[in-house]
């Protein structure tokens, strides 16, 4: 354990739980919410730290999440700090809140409790909902486990508020492997939390009376155009914003996060790179297989937008094979969402590893090390020279 | 106006506030909507009872008052939609076609 700069207490709990305990610490000014499973105890475990008093949030029990969205939106444009959180077909029904909040430059911070998204109608995880949102202009924040979710919470509130970016954050973790699970990891105090985050001092508010403005007006054509450009500049400019938060979040508490987590890459030939949980698993397959003499290394991405393309290109410029692990479909297209954007990332690069595309574990069918083991014996062949990278996905797990 | 937007379409992406924000308030004001019109609302003094019907029902606040007393149209901003004529219980407003012979 790297030293810390202040005295961290370890507990044990439910990722939810963490995130609940993130949001008390940061004391939002306003939390408009509906419950919908794996997320709901977040906003249980939160409307209990309201009704107990200790946090001065006004909380708005809503109709729906297409309200709860609506609430935040017009919450922060009158500048407080916001608060939400969702799973599936929350973040579905918020769809045209999301690119408003994100367009209207509004620092909202949700938490989105990964599940698969309708239909079947299914309530475990996969990443269906919110790769189906990484178009709105939202920051994502990928969580690996209930530490990171944690972490990921306290760290999305400054960023979403710098003000090179004023954007809304979404912070990812896996429902029910880490929503529910019970996790030990390391917490801050409310004190260092409240100081790391920092009074929100909004420069633009639709509450003063003495200084009106116009919200969220009309763009025709002669204007949008101009909008949607300001709105990529400053996305991308976040990236810049989670290395300089993260690092300060860092020296805080030990624990250093960047846009993404190489583990054993340095000195690997093969790669596979997968995002939250299922990232704890191939860990273990990699230490397994490096007993085995296979060099193989992981590369977990953390920051998915913006997408951090030229880094992760310059990471596994040194790879004979890369195995991408996508936990969803992006149906009609070459393979899953992370897959396209890894390929994309590589294309213009003299020196590249082969890309193999892989989706696993929808809809919560659950992925053991064996299938990541046979995911990294299949990439090894291509790596070899024995097989030509498939163009097309493989989907694993699936029953033939 | 609070700022100079005379050569607003030609800004580049920096030059625009933040989030489309607009730095004042009641701005639709500059944003004539009367060459929307295809029908004008034509006023009759004689018949004109100053019931004022009209103000209440108009959707774009273009009837004019004076002295709780019907003033004018503002044709800058009516639509013609014709609710006021409509409405009128004396039928002191009649339609007339925009662009024909007055």
């Amino acid at each position: 354990m790297a030293k810390t700069a202040v005295k961290t207490r370890t507990v044990a709990m439910t990722g939810n739980a963490g995130c609940a305990l993130a949001m008390k610490q940061i004391n939002p000014d306003v939390v408009a919410a509906y419950p919908i499973t794996p997320q709901t105890t977040i906003v249980e475990e939160f409307a209990n730290y309201v009704a107990n008093g200790q946090v001065d949030t006004e909380y708005v029990n809503v109709e729906s999440e297409h309200s709860a969205m609506s609430a935040c939106i017009g919450a922060s444009a009158a500048g407080a700090r916001v608060m939400t959180t969702t799973s599936s077909q929350g973040l579905a029904l918020m769809w045209e809140e999301l690119s408003i909040a994100s367009a209207m430059r509004l620092p909202i911070v949700m938490h989105n409790v990964n599940r698969a998204l309708s239909g079947p109608i299914n309530i475990h995880c996969d990443h269906s909902d919110s790769m189906g949102a990484r178009d709105m202009g939202w920051v994502q924040l990928f969580s690996e486990n209930a530490q990171e979710a944690y972490d990921n919470t306290i760290i999305a509130m400054r960023v979403a508020e710098h003000e090179d970016v004023l954007l809304p954050v979404m912070i990812l973790h896996d429902g029910f492997i880490t929503s529910h699970a019970i996790d030990r990891f390391d917490i801050l105090g409310d004190d260092e939390v409240k100081s790391f985050v920092g009074e929100y001092i909004p420069k633009r508010t639709l509450l003063d009376v003495d200084d009106p403005a116009t919200f969220g007006p009309f763009a025709m054509p002669a204007f949008y155009y101009e909008q949607r450009k300001a709105l990529r500049v400053a996305l991308d400019g976040a990236k810049d914003v989670v290395i300089k938060v993260s690092k300060e979040y860092g020296e805080l508490t030990g624990r250093m996060y960047g846009l993404f987590e190489e583990y054993k890459l340095d000195d690997a030939e093969l790669g596979i790179i997968v995002l939250g949980s299922t990232a704890g698993t191939a860990k273990y397959v990699v230490d397994r297989m490096r007993v085995e003499g296979v060099k193989v290394g992981l590369l977990k991405p953390r920051l998915f937008r913006p997408f951090p393309s030229a880094e992760i290109a310059d990471a596994l410029s040194h790879l004979k094979a890369v195995a991408v692990m996508d936990r969803s479909d992006s149906i009609g297209a070459l393979g899953g969402p992370v897959y396209v954007e890894v390929k994309a990332a590589l294309y213009n690069s003299s020196k590249r590893p082969a890309v193999q595309g892989y989706v696993y574990g929808l809809g919560g069918r659950d992925t053991g090390p064996d299938q990541i083991e046979t995911v990294i014996n299949d990439i090894k062949k291509v790596a070899g020279g024995e097989e030509a990278p498939r163009e097309t996905v493989t989907l694993i797990g699936v029953k033939e | 106006m609070k700022w100079d937007i005379k050569d607003v379409e030609s800004w580049g992406w920096q030059k625009h506030p933040i989030g489309a924000t607009i730095p004042e308030g009641g701005n639709a004001d500059y944003y004539k909507t009367g060459g929307w019109r295809t029908q004008r609302p034509v006023w009759d003094e004689k018949k004109c009872t100053d019931c004022l019907l009209c103000w209440i029902n108009c959707p774009d606040s273009s009837v004019r008052v004076a002295g709780e007393k019907f003033a004018n149209f503002d044709y800058d901003h009516c639509k013609g939609c014709g609710i006021c004529a409509k409405i009128c219980t004396p039928k002191a407003i009649a339609m007339r076609d925009e662009g024909g012979e007055e």
